[in-house]
């Protein structure tokens, strides 16, 4: 038993129903208690979606505990099939329904006699592992199953298309910012005179998966979710996978030099030709994106040095890392992901260019070492805003956990070219303005702010600050008053003082400048 | 439609939408200010809470989870020793009052035997432990309360002390904090000593509203479960009677008649005017009183809300069912003239709810209009079916279904809105047309008459 109050992955059935009500007419039926298909709450509400979601419950309560949920759990997928007529029934456990150990295969197999529809039980362990590993898995569980199938009925076509083509696996429903990366990635290899051969899970119809081995390669632009169904589609089908997420510019040319060596694989053969794109990188480059020149511009100069701290899923932290430091220069002080599966390459990713790693599930791990370091901008989750709030830092949200607020009306891609504006953006407004800042606290304009004594670190409170000691520390500037005030009072600490004097802070400043 | 002049009940699949009842902590826990709730079970219910509680969540709430791991759940970890190590940290930490365990449906289905290990370790911590087991197997969104109270029925003190107490100091102080703001225009001697508990959640100025509707009546509440504190539970036991303020606690109000020996006044639930007047009346007919202005005070009520019942008079409304507050949330929209389709609700307990039942009845009568069918358990699917023959002006709905219906062109009102805002006694009785009249006065704009926004329905 943990005491926890916050997670940042999801419990496992969520990312099988994500996957399931991402493809079209697919039916997920959840084994669980009433309540637990709060899920609905969650795409009806965030993604604003019109549709009713295709999620049911085939509800456990005593009865079932009493009597076995077989034959209730066989008329459920029966009477779906017959009212929706799915595709595919996705039978998905939950934490309650894995702990009845009750044989749900062959309920899924009594089923299938039954129903029109295809029937299939996600095979995820509730209890070890989460919402992003579960979706990954779940993708690559349909993906087999209908490869299979396909191959068993020779109704396959293995041939590539004439064309270069590419499949994008795993955009998903509550992603963030998935549609919009979609869009934007449906671009970028058309730019290339790559086509799209299928994106999936989004809107694809089972009955199309059998021609995803025509595609030339597959991409999978989030590390968390896709790589099972590329590694599965590279080991049994021969075909290539990129997993560079086109986020940041250096980023984005690397994804752009991998597709073209993958297309000049079998273009000089098929199409007599070879392409290059260098050309197409710098232009884009130079003049579609503005990040290149942004960053170099006299604006940015004012970001040098800053500090920044990022958290999120390993995808989004490992690039937002890299555009700051390396794209940016913005030192970062910790850089962290929750996503405890991927660390390694996490780790590799991001070597160099911060200071700290911070690998944790733990939000509260991640808000004391925020307030220890004290950055000028957080970037990271919705609890990293949360955490900037309480804190008085801003920050930049750039990775799920999801909030109705990343699910913007406008287009807001974090990949390609677009994408590399979009986080210019979102960076420099997390930063407090240059000028504005210096000004305000030069002249005292509209800073009317107290001193921020909030800390989510508990620390010693016995240290009294004398008024004058207190108005002298009003005067210095914000952006650095709270670590000053720390420093003082750590000094404070070390040497006995229970009141901090004027001349306390002095020395404080002396020593920590010598 | 079919007109019915008795009461008829249907039970159908039960395959509806609501919320987990362990969503009460969201409430409890600001309602009882010294308490700590700790919920037992997975990580779904902790996923479960984080959403559906929002932004509360990063307000450091007093509430958490005990998340059970596979070891837990394999019983290779000792239940009394990992609940003993989290219970010491949320002591040392926050110190409550007061820790109330919420058992979940795993904690059901393990047979984790909460409440044998609370005794033993609140001996151990020196804290009040209360268990209360608010599962989806056996119950509704809103029924987590009625768990949690009548759990909590058992840790309020025996009456007679608490009596003992009062005579000692109470009855002079008492009177002095009413007579410090005379307001009321009666002698205090007249104010009967009723030993009337009230039990409910409710936000503590709405309690004081229907404390001083009382006190018109010269009734006054000598205490309410739940209290704003852990140490002021009230008094109960024999002669103290108890009337209920929610119609989902029929739990707490059977712990109060059966094992703390109290009097069930069985009344209709105070909302709306004609509920709150008709709620009055029952607990004045108890202690002998002769309701006092009432019939005026309705009048007025009812006078002051004519703008916005002219909005919904002769629409129709569907209550899809999640919270239980449908019956009376029914009995008072078509005493304002609406035309009620069907009330789903999750449980019915007719016992409990007699009263309203009864007034739902009278109510028809007198409106002279069918008296709508009753849906228990209902199946969310065959719903919507009837809702788009139906075509119903407003239907009040779960979350999950309300951006789908609004995109086939079904206006509807989240009825989860109705368990947070303040509902109770006459003078919200606007709260409640605010909430309803909210969709239906919002004028069309763009989608007005014009074909549904569905994506299905485009392409089909």
């Amino acid at each position: 038993m943990k005491l926890a109050h916050w997670m940042y992955a999801g419990p496992a059935h969520i990312g099988t129903l994500r996957v399931a009500s991402s493809f079209r007419n697919v039916h997920a039926i959840m084994h669980a208690p009433l309540g637990d298909d709060h899920f609905n709450v969650m795409r009806s509400m965030l993604e604003r979606e019109r549709d009713f979601t295709p999620v049911t419950a085939s509800v456990v309560d005593r009865h079932v505990l009493a009597r076995g949920s077989r034959d209730k759990v066989v008329s459920n997928i029966s009477r779906k099939g017959e009212e929706q007529r799915p595709d595919l029934i996705v039978l998905t456990p939950t934490c309650t329904s894995s702990i009845l150990q009750e044989d749900l295969q062959n309920f899924v197999d009594r089923a299938s006699l039954y129903s029109e529809s295809d029937v299939i039980l996600a095979d995820v362990n509730h209890y070890r592992v989460n919402e992003l590993q579960a979706s990954d898995k779940t993708l690559e569980q349909i993906v087999r199953h209908y490869l299979d199938r396909a191959r068993k009925e020779d109704i396959f076509n293995r041939s590539l298309t004439d064309a270069p083509s590419a499949n994008i696996i795993g955009i998903l429903t509550s992603g963030f910012h998935n549609q919009h990366d979609c869009r934007e990635l449906k671009r970028l290899p058309g730019e290339l005179g790559v086509s799209i051969n299928q994106i999936i899970p989004e809107g694809e119809f089972l009955k199309n998966l059998k021609d995803l081995p025509r595609a030339w390669f597959n991409t999978v632009p989030y590390r968390e979710m896709g790589l099972m169904a590329a590694t599965l589609l590279e080991k049994e089908y021969g075909m290539p996978y990129i997993s560079t997420p086109p986020i940041g510019i250096s980023n984005t040319a690397d994804f752009i030099t991998q597709v073209g060596k993958l297309v000049n694989l079998w273009a000089p053969v098929l199409l007599e030709k070879k392409f290059n794109y260098d050309l197409y990188v710098e232009n884009q480059t130079k003049f579609v994106s503005q990040a290149a020149w942004f960053s170099k511009s006299i604006d940015c100069q004012n970001l040098a040095g800053k500090e920044a701290a990022v958290s999120g899923d390993a995808t989004h932290a490992a690039s937002i890392t890299k555009i700051l430091a390396g794209e940016m220069g913005i030192r970062v002080s910790c850089s962290g992901t929750y996503c405890k599966h991927d660390v390694g390459r996490f780790n590799e990713q991001v070597q160099g260019l911060c200071d700290e790693v911070l690998i944790t599930e733990d939000h509260t791990e991640v808000g004391d070492t925020i307030a220890r370091i004290e950055p000028s901008a957080i970037f990271g989750t919705q609890m990293e805003r949360h955490i900037g709030k309480r804190i008085d830092i801003p920050c930049g949200v750039i990775s799920s956990p999801v909030h109705i607020q990343n699910f913007p009306l406008g287009y807001r891609p974090f990949l390609g070219y677009e994408g590399t504006n979009q986080i210019s953006d979102l960076i420099y407004n997390s930063f407090n303005l240059g000028m504005e800042d210096h000004l305000s606290d030069v002249f005292g304009g509209h800073d009317t702010k107290g001193i921020n004594t909030k800390s989510l670190s508990i620390d010693n409170k016995n240290i009294d600050w004398a008024p004058e000691a207190e108005s002298e520390l009003k005067k210095i500037p914000g952006f650095v008053r709270g670590k000053i005030k720390k420093n003082t009072e750590f000094f404070a600490k070390q040497n006995n003082i229970l009141e901090i004097t004027v001349d306390v802070m002095y020395a404080a400043k002396e020593r920590s400048n010598s | 439609m079919k007109t019915t002049e008795t009461l008829t009940f249907e039970c159908e699949t039960g395959n509806y939408h609501t919320f987990c009842p362990i969503s009460c902590v969201a409430w409890l826990y600001q309602k009882i200010e010294d308490s700590f709730f700790l919920v037992v079970g997975t990580k779904t219910c902790g996923y479960f809470l984080q959403n559906a509680l929002g932004v509360t969540i990063f307000a450091e709430p007093r509430y958490a989870m005990a998340e059970l791991e596979e070891g837990d759940i394999s019983a290779q970890l000792n239940d009394q020793k990992e609940l003993e190590k989290i219970c010491l940290q949320i002591r040392d930490d926050r110190n409550p009052s007061v820790i109330i365990w919420i058992g979940t449906c795993t904690t059901e289905i393990v047979k984790m035997d909460l409440e044998g290990i609370a005794p033993k370790l609140e001996k151990q911590i020196g804290i009040p432990i209360v268990v209360a087991r608010a599962n989806g197997l056996d119950y509704a969104f809103t029924q987590g309360e009625d768990t949690a109270l009548a759990a909590m029925a058992h840790r309020c003190p025996e009456y007679r002390q608490c009596e003992t107490n009062r005579s000692k100091w109470g009855e002079t102080g008492l009177i002095e904090i009413h007579t410090s703001n005379t307001k009321y225009p009666f002698p205090e001697s007249q104010l009967t000593k009723s030993n009337l508990v009230l039990f409910g959640s409710l936000p503590s100025s709405v309690a004081s509203q229907l404390n001083s509707e009382l006190k018109h009546q010269c009734i006054s509440v000598s205490g309410w479960l739940p209290s704003q504190k852990y140490n002021e539970l009230p008094g109960l036991g024999e002669g103290v009677y108890v009337c209920g303020v929610n119609p989902f606690l029929s739990r707490t109000a059977t712990t109060l008649m059966r094992r703390r020996k109290c009097q069930l006044v069985g009344a209709p639930f105070p909302i709306g005017p004609d509920g709150t007047r008709a709620w009055i009346e029952k607990i004045c007919s108890v202690f002998n009183k002769k309701p006092d202005g009432l019939e005026a005070r309705e009048r007025r009520i009812w006078k002051n809300i004519e703008d916005y019942i002219q909005v919904i008079k002769g629409k129709s409304v569907f209550f899809m069912g999640d919270n239980l507050l449908e019956i009376s949330i029914a009995r008072f929209l078509i005493r304002c003239g609406m035309i009620v389709y069907e009330i789903g609700i999750p449980y019915m307990d007719r016992r409990y709810q007699a009263a309203e039942l009864l007034l739902l009845q009278h109510t028809c009568e007198r409106m002279k209009t069918p008296i709508p069918r009753i849906v228990e358990k209902p199946d969310n699917y065959g719903q919507v079916q009837r809702m788009q023959e139906l075509k119903p002006h407003l239907a009040i709905t779960g979350m999950a279904h309300a951006n789908p219906l609004e995109a086939r062109n079904i206006d509807t009102k989240w009825s989860v809105e109705f368990t947070f805002a303040q509902i109770h006694g006459s003078s919200n009785a606007r709260d409640i047309l605010e909430l309803v009249t909210r969709p239906l006065r919002r004028e069309g704009g763009f989608t007005s008459g014009s074909r549904s926004l569905s994506k299905q329905s485009t392409e089909g």
